[in-house]
């Protein structure tokens, strides 16, 4: 696009770093090299980790080669009664489902005030929902739940609800509210010229317009509370663990059941999550699951 | 016709604003009360479970004085090490994966084919979690793996490398779930810089390199600072993989083994809470430092989308 | 079930501060039922302040509002009656234009078959009838405009609010709906407050204007009124006057308006209207219009009968029917006029202006220092600087 600009300017034509060549060069300079060995040994590792996992689930005995000996699908069957995976599949889903739902109805109104009007104290306020998002969950995990067992609601599945509502809460406002700060004040305010009275407006206009962001919101809540290791953990009785738990304490007790079991089980986290993920994609960017920034549509 | 520049003389009694306007006027109105679920929730279990959890570390469990549970953690060096070795996988770690991010999202930032599918694959370790990674590190770099099978029929090592239940297999975990955030984080932040001050910075003449060290750092980096902090955070509270894949006894040993050890171990809560606390103080303290580096440079809008 | 029509809606003393800052202060003003008044100012005088406390969207910080005897600035919008036209038009984006028309009819909880019949017929009004069924997304900027105003009209509002409707268009599409705009006021009578910074549209369209600068009401009056007798010199400025340079008052002033007054300009005696009372001694400042700037012969007989002004040309810029000349005087005044006649940069000519249209304002110590223009150098030669490379 700026081809002829740039051309005729000093130095800059042949920089390997330089718009008009990247197209061409891309495979060409030791830079571009670099950058892409360095993503490729990643993705390699990262193919190894899951594969490894993948392939001993299935394995029959695997000691010193290359891969396994058989095949065999009783490690599932094995996990799947041991573990007690349904009982544990269920208290996860329900565990996300609470957690999405309440974190919606609980973030949503807090997120519309944050965005549309100053108040005083409003810095405290952004502050305090900031901070459950910035801080490790171990840190206020750990006087969390001494706080839940002394009102008998941890070791229990409302204990591990509450737990994951703290991070999730306060990440629904902090994705929403720029979700709603760019739905133009003076669409609210045709409404009222209209005649709309707060609940109409609410009901006919904003809802329907925040749909989409409150869908991406929740799907990303889904993902990190069936993610969420330490705060279930912290919270979680022997009749409320969810996947991600079950799986930690399998593997901390090594040696009793064979690592093939465990492997099966983190497959079944594994493909949960992908299917988390797989939903999730299809509604929001990539960057989101990370960055909280609502990208604009760029291609 | 009539000028108002200058006052005129009303008739009647003048009207004040109603108190309600006044109120509205600073942003107190019934709007307010929105915010009260979300506050009120945040009141009763973080703020007030944190509150607990400082006045409980300042109790300890067998008596004496209230600052006996903080002496306790840095009289004891079993107890106190863990902040070194905590620093010492967070700092080193966290840093590697912002600064290796930057040269390759700096790279990437432009569109090309596959960045969705590249993107997308990034995104797999984050929601894995912790413990999954764990348990594949153990099989992948695992004295039978395939990563030493696969360098020793290259003839590079004669034996294993040891890369699990140690310090690296822990690095390792970290950089598997730390680095894609990192990437993304900064690739998010590198395209909200509008892209035409490169392209006027070109025009002055400036060359790639005079581009990137005089215009695009500066403006990323706020983001760099923040993306450090919040990697930073994640790697300072690792806790499944020091177990899993690390030395928990020894070398991995970190603040957070500690700290579950008190509370679940020994249901000794003060003790917990003061660690708790301890880490928390940590942290701000290396997040202040961070934002006070940052405060150094520009902070404003970068012309660009997003970020 | 329509609001009930007004015959007077007063403002008085309605003032709106943001914290310290006054947006708008001391607003009087009296809008009869079927007027068509227009607020006019440049950004940041207040015109979209006063429109939002009037609308209900803002509050009020002094002052009140009365509908006839009823007081309205205590009621919330959707309760005033009153109809708006956005800057941006603010059409629901997941509604079809049809919907939209609806929205504030079923807020009312009209019968459907009313709702049905009146958006229908407003659909009609504004021709949008084939693109009834198609969201917002999906129309023109002149066609979005429409549906906002037919969404505004529909509930047939006591009161009409339009902030800025056209200042999206470009500039064809801006006298269309111009007229479109004026005519559906003549045709529905609808009373009409009209937000804009153009101040030709002000005038075309307006029964009445209000002039605003820095949230003070600076003049109200007939587009003719404001157009010959502007009171100061920023509604002279705003009103077409480009050329305002400062003087001072030697002769004549004995404080009437319309009076003739003699002033002084770096040395050079020029005859004037003043514009308000203004007395001898008195700072000043001249304003007077391109068009009425004339070029006159060097050996004119007219060149001795004053009001004659020697300026060499700067700047001369090919606008169709006429060229815009700028002019530079000997002492560095700059002055912009129009003219058939083809100038060369650098040529000197006399200038005329008649003693009726130089108008003289008091108060011209605050007049905006001018600056020196991009690529011309302070030293008044008129001459460009050329770049060195």
């Amino acid at each position: 696009m700026s081809t002829t600009l740039t051309r005729g300017g000093p130095a800059t034509g042949r920089t390997p770093g330089a718009e008009p060549s990247r197209r061409r060069r891309v495979v060409a300079t030791p830079g571009a090299w670099l950058v892409w060995g360095a993503v490729g040994i990643f993705l390699v590792t990262l193919l190894g980790v899951v594969g490894s996992v993948l392939v001993n689930s299935f394995g029959t005995q695997w000691f010193d080669s290359w891969m396994p000996n058989g095949y065999t699908l009783q490690w599932y069957s094995e996990a799947w009664s041991e573990y007690g995976l349904l009982a544990v599949i269920i208290t996860t889903l329900e565990v996300a489902v609470a957690v999405v739902a309440l974190s919606v109805i609980l973030g949503v109104p807090a997120s519309y005030v944050l965005a549309r009007q100053k108040f005083p104290g409003k810095k405290i306020v952004y502050l305090l929902f900031l901070l459950p998002i910035m801080m490790p969950p171990i840190t206020y995990g750990i006087p969390l739940a001494t706080v839940l067992y002394k009102f008998h609601l941890a070791g229990n599945i409302s204990g591990v609800i509450l737990a994951n509502l703290v991070p999730c809460v306060p990440f629904v406002i902090m994705t929403m509210t720029p979700f709603i700060e760019q739905i133009d004040p003076s669409i609210e305010h045709a409404a009222r010229m209209s005649g709309a009275r707060t609940w109409s407006v609410f009901t006919r206009i904003l809802a329907p317009l925040l749909l989409p962001g409150i869908l991406a919101s929740s799907i990303l809540v889904l993902v990190r509370t069936v993610g969420m290791f330490e705060l279930t953990f912290l919270t979680a009785g022997p009749d409320s663990n969810t996947l991600v738990v079950a799986l930690f304490n399998s593997m901390n007790a090594a040696g009793i059941r064979a690592q093939q079991t465990v492997d099966s089980m983190a497959v079944i986290y594994m493909s949960v999550m992908m299917i988390l993920l797989v939903v999730a994609l299809r509604f929001v960017n990539p960057t989101q699951l990370v960055s909280q920034v609502k990208e604009e549509q760029t291609d | 016709m009539s000028t108002a520049s200058r006052p005129m003389a009303r008739v009647g009694k003048p009207t004040g604003p109603l108190l309600r306007h006044r109120l509205a006027d600073r942003g107190i109105n019934a709007r307010l009360l929105l915010l009260v679920p979300g506050l009120v929730f945040i009141v009763m279990l973080f703020v007030y479970p944190f509150l607990y959890g400082l006045t409980l570390s300042f109790q300890p469990m067998d008596g004496g004085g209230p600052f006996d549970s903080y002496r306790r953690f840095f009289e004891d060096s079993f107890q106190s090490s863990t902040i070194w070795k905590t620093l010492k996988l967070a700092i080193p770690s966290a840093l590697f994966n912002v600064l290796a991010s930057v040269p390759i999202a700096y790279r990437l930032r432009g569109k090309f084919r596959g960045k969705r599918f590249l993107t997308t694959v990034l995104v797999i370790p984050i929601t894995l979690g912790t413990v999954l990674t764990a348990e594949g590190l153990l099989n992948f770099l695992g004295p039978a793996g395939w990563f030493n099978r696969a360098l020793m029929s290259a003839g590079v090592i004669n034996e294993p490398l040891p890369l699990i239940n140690n310090y690296w297999g822990v690095f390792f975990s970290i950089v598997i779930s730390g680095f894609p955030f990192a990437f993304l984080l900064i690739l998010s932040y590198l395209s909200g810089i509008d892209p035409s001050l490169e392209r006027a910075a070109s025009t002055l003449g400036a060359d790639w390199k005079e581009r990137f060290r005089r215009i695009t750092l500066p403006l990323l980096a706020p983001g760099l600072a923040t993306t450090f902090c919040l990697t930073f955070v994640l790697a300072f509270s690792v806790f499944p993989s020091a177990i899993l894949v690390g030395d928990p006894t020894n070398t991995t040993r970190v603040i957070s083994i500690a700290a579950y050890q008190a509370a679940i171990e020994q249901y000794d809560w003060s003790f917990a809470s003061a660690i708790a606390m301890i880490m928390g103080v940590i942290e701000i303290a290396v997040i202040g430092l961070v934002q006070l580096w940052r405060s150094q440079f520009y902070v404003g809008s970068t012309g660009g989308k997003g970020a | 079930m329509t609001n009930a029509s007004f015959s007077e809606l007063r403002l008085e003393s309605v003032g709106r501060s943001f914290g310290e800052q006054e947006a708008l202060a001391g607003l009087d003003l009296t809008i009869r039922s079927g007027e068509f008044i227009a607020l006019l100012g440049p950004s940041g005088c207040g015109k979209s302040t006063a429109l939002n406390c009037l609308a209900g969207l803002l509050p009020l910080t002094a002052g009140s509002i009365w509908m006839d005897s009823r007081r309205i600035d205590t009621l919330p919008p959707e309760k005033r009656g009153f109809g708006m036209v956005f800057q941006n038009y603010a059409l629901f984006p997941h509604l079809t234009v049809r919907k939209n028309i609806d929205f504030g009819l079923q807020m009312r909880h009209l019968p459907k078959a009313d709702v049905a019949r009146r958006s229908t017929e407003a659909v009609r009004l504004v021709h949008l009838e084939e693109h009834a069924g198609k969201l917002p997304g999906q129309l023109s900027g002149g066609q979005q405009q429409r549906v906002a105003i037919a969404r505004a009209v529909v509930l047939e509002p006591s009161l009409v609010l339009m902030d800025e409707p056209l200042s999206n268009l470009d500039a064809k599409l801006r006298l269309e709906m111009r007229t479109e705009i004026r005519r559906l006021h003549q045709s529905l009578g609808l009373t009409t407050v009209y937000v804009t910074h153009d101040q030709e549209e002000a005038l075309s369209m307006a029964d009445r204007l209000v002039v605003l600068r820095a949230g003070r009401v600076q003049q109200i009056g007939t587009p003719a009124e404001l157009h010959t007798q502007p009171v100061n010199w920023h509604v002279a400025d705003f009103m077409g006057f480009r050329n305002l340079f400062p003087a001072t008052v030697v002769n004549g002033g004995r404080g009437v308006l319309g009076d003739e007054v003699v002033v002084d300009v770096d040395g050079l005696r020029l005859v004037g209207a003043a514009a308000a009372p203004i007395t001898v001694g008195e700072k000043a400042a001249v304003g007077i219009r391109p068009e009425d700037l004339q070029i006159i012969a060097p050996n004119d007989p007219g060149t001795t009968a004053g009001n004659v002004i020697r300026a060499k040309v700067s700047v001369v810029e090919y606008q169709g029917r006429e060229f815009a000349v700028e002019v530079r005087t000997a002492t560095g005044i700059r002055l912009h006029l129009r003219t058939p006649i083809r100038l060369d940069a650098g040529d000197v000519v006399d200038l005329r202006v008649p003693a009726e249209r130089l108008l003289v304002f008091p108060g011209g110590n605050d007049l905006p220092v001018e600056e020196a223009p991009l690529g011309e150098t302070a030293s008044a030669d008129g001459r460009l600087l050329r770049e060195a490379s």
